[in-house]
């Protein structure tokens, strides 16, 4: 009690309950656009947010990244566009919902679910930081290298069908770190005798490249899309109705979301994976899935929105960040020298319990702003792509060109703009990147210290969570190869099933040729009969 | 016909193969200059070397890099490939513009370059709709209003705010 009692002194200041509301608010309506997400309001306002105290600069980003996914729901559920990618499996049941003139309960349930895992996920959280608080400290240097080459692989494996190139991106974030002045020989790394290298690339600058300005120029690059609005009809209290009728649903879904946010490098996607598929095999009517169904919707957004909260853990307990919104947050801790880790949990409960509370209040917030101003919050669906696009374009200069004041940077921003606009194109992921910029020096670090008291190779799996972490990767690493090799088998019969004699193109040709001359020859043959009978014919 | 690898590959086919063929490169020519731009330190363990984690990177993508190219489902270019290079080349348009506004940013200053360059982009892009334009203009103000004055972030005074009388261009200099 003492201990939620100080972190709520924490945040009474006027400036946090402001950092809040703008949070909040800006969240749903970036949100609420398709084509803006979070990471690219995060990534602008990040180096914003470096003048800011470290509780109110996180406030803020943790409102936006709370909050979009509310706000995501809008466009996915009234013009089947997600408007953030998690969003994603709303559309599902959500435009069904709408198409059938039921947009308003559909936006309804998919808030009180939103709501649900929110709230359901701090309280999980704020239950379970004493224990975390107990763990976190038996992480050394070889255990937090292990949680983040853990972190990496299952991001890298998280892409399927696109591994290979996700692990080369992760591979090029892990260069990118470490261009520039090595700290403990202070000896120049892919500097090319370059001064602008020397102090390395900067990560804020590559976010700012990699997601908003790819994105202005994928924006710019596109065109508008013609959107047809629906009007709302009815009231938009009646969700919570609705979800107290599905308690099973909504509480397993949030379960998954909680425990799929805590490990890094998974995220959203898969809560929602299971907890979708989950819905779906226990529910009476499984047909409806895909087609309108209550229970999916509140599957899909109840899991997504119990992760913001739960990915903070591995970020605030370990340093580690789960992907790339997370990623983003560490700097702000870097920024204000507060080391994100074991330490933080031991010396600082209160501020980690703070953040989880400014959770709860904003999800309210949230809750109640989205009640009352949906009708006009629609509006913003119909901005335009293309000026959107220039609006990126004009806010990420603040964002890259406030760090440092630096031109040099702003090159570097652009030219990672473009390969960010390639990426997008090719729909190759660009996340790995940015983790294996924080992870990659995350390990540098925790491999130097952790190899110093090491004899031999078992010594630094001899501890318990060390050995824990490294049969999960040798585990991970063996269902993903595995996985690879159904894969490969199911490639194969497919192949095998539309690739044979029959469907092949010039057997077939052949076949038809063969055919038709038997045919001709048939017919030329009945035509000589006909006028050159054999004499052996009777007559 | 596409293969049913190309079917169930993620993902556009076009620009793929380039794509994947620059990258490759790319990453065996930083990893050729690895004896050049890293140095091996004596007297120091293998994992702390300075060359250790640049190496583990480049490996990294030379290895999965050239593995991704090999998997690929189709090795030859096709005409949607030329129309793939062709947007990626047209999109530079755009990094033009963002460096001019960031070059004439500290030279005009932020507030009246921000406003005078969202109209022109926004007719650049096609709107000639006149409130489309006051619109940009006016979000131009509000994003300067928002940042440099009230957020107050770091983005320094124009060379031709110098040129303004005393206190407008201090005042200028502060918020604009």
């Amino acid at each position: 009690m003492e201990l939620i009692l100080s972190s709520v002194d924490i945040l009474a200041r006027w400036d946090v309950l402001l950092a809040l509301l703008a949070g909040s608010v800006g969240g749903v309506l970036i949100g609420a656009i398709p084509g803006v997400g979070p990471a690219v309001a995060i990534a602008i306002l990040l180096p914003a947010t470096f003048s800011m105290d470290p509780i109110v600069g996180l406030t803020v980003l943790l409102g936006i990244y709370g909050s979009s996914m509310y706000g995501g729901s809008i466009p996915a559920i009234l013009i089947n566009t997600p408007g953030t990618a998690v969003n994603a499996l709303t559309t599902y049941d959500g435009y069904p919902m709408t198409a059938r003139g039921e947009a308003r309960r559909a936006l309804s349930l998919a808030y009180s679910a939103s709501f649900f895992g929110g709230v359901f996920s701090v309280i999980c959280l704020i239950l379970f930081a004493p224990l975390l608080a107990k763990v976190a400290p038996l992480f050394g240097s070889r255990e937090i290298f292990l949680a983040a080459l853990l972190g990496i692989i299952l991001v890298v494996i998280a892409h399927r069908g696109q591994s290979l190139i996700a692990a080369a991106m992760a591979c090029f974030g892990i260069f990118l770190n470490t261009v520039g002045l090595e700290a403990v020989k202070y000896s120049k790394r892919y500097t090319f005798d370059q001064s602008f290298l020397s102090s390395g690339v900067n990560l804020i600058v590559v976010v700012l490249g990699l997601f908003a300005l790819s994105q202005a120029f994928f924006l710019l690059q596109g065109d508008d899309e013609k959107i047809r609005m629906t009007k709302l009809r009815g009231g938009l209290f009646q969700g919570l109705r609705e979800l107290a009728r599905h308690p099973r649903v909504a509480g397993v879904s949030g379960t998954f979301g909680v425990l799929m946010g805590m490990i890094p490098g998974v995220g959203e996607f898969t809560a929602q994976f299971l907890s979708y598929t989950y819905a779906q095999k226990t529910s009476k009517r499984p047909q409806d899935f895909g087609h309108g169904s209550s229970e999916g919707l509140i599957a899909a957004e109840t899991a997504n929105n119990a992760v913001p909260a739960a990915a903070m853990v591995p970020l605030l307990a370990l340093g580690i960040p789960g992907e790339a919104l997370t990623a983003m947050m560490l700097s702000v801790f870097y920024v204000h020298n507060v080391v994100p880790g074991p330490q933080l949990f031991q010396n600082q409960m209160d501020f980690v319990v703070a953040l989880y509370i400014a959770l709860l209040i904003l999800n309210v917030m949230v809750l109640i702003f989205l009640l009352f101003a949906t009708n006009h919050l629609i509006k913003v669906v119909k901005i335009p792509n293309r000026f959107l696009g220039a609006c990126i374009l004009v806010l990420s200069f603040v964002g890259v060109y406030s760090l440092r004041n630096s031109v040099t940077d702003c090159m570097i921003a652009a030219g990672f703009g473009i390969f960010g606009f390639v990426l997008k194109r090719l729909s190759i992921p660009a996340v790995p990147i940015i983790l294996g910029m924080v992870l990659g020096g995350i390990m540098e670090v925790k491999l130097r210290a952790g190899m110093a008291r090491v004899k031999t190779p078992f010594d630094f799996i001899d501890r318990p969570i060390a050995m824990v972490l490294f049969l999960m990767i040798v585990g991970v690493l063996v269902i993903h190869f595995f996985r690879v090799l159904k894969d490969r088998q199911d490639l194969k019969e497919a192949k095998w099933s539309t690739k044979h004699a029959s469907t092949n193109f010039g057997m077939h040709m052949f076949r038809r040729k063969r055919f038709l001359s038997r045919e001709r020859g048939r017919k030329v043959r009945e035509t000589h009969l006909k006028y050159n009978p054999r004499s052996t014919d009777k007559r | 016909m596409s293969s049913p690898e190309e079917k169930r590959f993620p993902g556009p086919m076009r620009g793929q193969l380039v794509f994947a063929i620059v990258f490759f490169v790319v990453a065996l020519l930083l990893l050729s200059q690895i004896g050049e731009q890293t140095k091996w330190v004596k007297k120091t363990k293998f994992f702390a070397q300075p060359r250790f984690w640049p190496a583990v990177g480049l490996v990294g993508m030379v290895v999965f890099g050239g593995l991704h190219l090999w998997k690929l489902p189709r090795r030859k270019f096709e005409r949607a490939d030329y129309v793939e290079w062709r947007i990626w080349l047209v999109a530079i348009e755009w990094v033009g513009w963002f460096l001019l506004y960031v070059l004439l940013v500290p030279v005009i200053g932020y507030l009246p370059v921000t406003m005078i360059f969202m109209p022109i982009l926004i007719w650049r892009l096609g709107y000639r709709d006149k409130r489309m334009v006051l619109i940009s203009s006016m979000f131009g103000l509000g994003v300067v209003l928002l940042f440099k004055s009230f957020l107050e972030v770091k983005i320094p005074g124009a060379l031709l705010y110098e040129y303004l009388p005393g206190s407008l261009r201090t005042f200028f200099i502060l918020n604009f």
